[in-house]
């Protein structure tokens, strides 16, 4: 009786408190890009329109956790020495699958993505992930901190991408948002803002993320 | 020769790695609040993509491109490896890395100190197998080309990794709103240094 007993105390549920906040956390507190610093190489350049930075995020959730789960499950085989060669080989075959699938299924938007899909293998948020939670944590946690980091990372992704292609062409997911007849062509008084569909403003735009997000959350404020 | 002048030029100016692609940003964020570190690990990608992307050339070239490994004979002529490339590429960095580990190591102890983590995370630094990619898309045309594209990609990035050195250096002394303080400010600054640099798309090579 005893016994059966402790086994029903060590278990835990598995939407547990502590194993929602897996999720939540990297939403915001520990958010990989803004706080954390990772990540964002592969990032950015591809967020001029929302719908290839929507792939770019699902790729990278499915490498991040499906990798988590992965590492997690070898995490007592792998012997110290060789753990980023074998952390690499993981990431880069399942890029690999992602990049097959890309091209066998929405070829345009892995032309636009380029090299960026390869890219995902350098992805640090993928390494830093692996190093820091599943070499040390059971296969289910490791999916959830997978899960929760790769939102993180999306929502940001997502974030910049709707004002880029918002101000910078007028459109969502390709659809024309701001009217027609507001055009100057048209007669109106709005055009587009050019600049928003260069390369610096990604990082304007999430320098000012960042700045919003510590305003509202002044622990997170650094030294200089 | 001009073409390679062309490419050189270009990979530095124009094409940036950092402010046109954003590619090795953690490390360029991380590493970035002293000249001396940036200094020493700008050095250290310069030396890195220069041996890496020639050497993935030749991988590209003579194993994994569609055709090549007719050199075998005539019943691999159809073979098609280049799905592989991407793990190939990896490991040929991955090794690189740690030779120039190991060579740093010996030689300047004081420098091996000072870069500490980030040496092994070159590794992982996106703009090394960024280098190897964009030779893969770009499709130079002899071994040269390769060679000089990742030399200026590398100094492209050291010039802008020490700019933004010497810029946070002197940033310190600057009365900046306090949520924007280190990170935010060090985006939108790289943020306008790009857009500095988009001066140079105008000029033709």
């Amino acid at each position: 009786m005893a016994e059966v007993q402790e086994v029903k105390k060590e278990r835990e549920s598995l939407f547990s408190k502590k194993n929602r906040k897996l999720i939540t956390d990297p939403l915001n507190d520990s958010n990989p890009i803004t706080v954390q610093v990772l990540g964002i190489c592969s990032a950015l350049a591809i967020t001029v329109k929302l719908y290839p930075a929507l792939v770019m995020s699902l790729s990278v959730l499915f490498v991040l956790s499906a990798g988590n789960v992965v590492i997690s499950l070898m995490r007592n085989l792998i012997p110290n020495r060789i753990r980023i060669i074998v952390q690499l080989v993981v990431v880069a075959s399942l890029v690999i699958l992602v990049d097959q699938v890309l091209k066998a299924y929405v070829y345009d938007v892995s032309k636009e993505l380029s090299v960026f899909v390869g890219l995902i293998i350098t992805n640090c948020i993928i390494m830093g992930r692996f190093e820091a939670f599943a070499l040390g944590n059971t296969p289910w946690k490791s999916f959830l901190d997978g899960l929760g980091n790769g939102f993180g990372y999306a929502w940001i992704l997502l974030t910049v991408a709707f004002f880029r292609e918002l101000l910078g062409s007028g459109q969502l997911f390709g659809f024309q948002i701001v009217p027609e007849s507001w055009y100057l062509s048209e007669g109106g008084f709005y055009s587009n803002n050019g600049l928003m569909l260069l390369p610096p403003m990604a990082l304007i735009t999430v320098g000012i993320i960042i700045w919003v997000q510590r305003s509202r959350n002044t622990e997170l404020i650094e030294e200089n | 020769m001009q073409e390679l002048i062309n490419i050189f030029v270009k990979s530095i100016f124009v094409e940036n790695m950092i402010f046109a692609y954003f590619l090795g940003m953690c490390s360029y964020l991380a590493v970035s609040k002293k000249v001396n570190t940036a200094v020493g690990l700008g050095a250290a990608v310069i030396f890195v993509l220069g041996i890496t992307v020639p050497v993935n050339y030749l991988l590209e070239n003579y194993i994994l491109k569609e055709g090549a490994l007719s050199w075998l004979g005539p019943d691999f002529a159809e073979v098609d490896l280049s799905f592989l490339s991407f793990i190939m590429f990896i490991a040929v960095i991955a090794s690189m890395v740690q030779l120039v580990e190991m060579i740093v190591e010996k030689f300047a102890p004081a420098l091996y100190g000072a870069l500490g983590i980030f040496l092994p995370l070159i590794a992982v630094n996106c703009s090394i197998l960024g280098g190897a990619l964009f030779m893969q898309e770009r499709n130079y045309n002899t071994i040269g080309e390769a060679t000089v594209f990742g030399l200026g990609s590398g100094v492209g990035w050291f010039l802008a990794i020490v700019a933004i050195a010497a810029i946070r250096e002197k940033i310190r002394y600057s009365h900046i709103p306090a949520p924007l303080r280190g990170l935010g400010i060090t985006f939108i600054v790289t943020g306008l240094m790009g857009i500095a640099f988009m001066a140079f798309m105008g000029i033709k090579l």
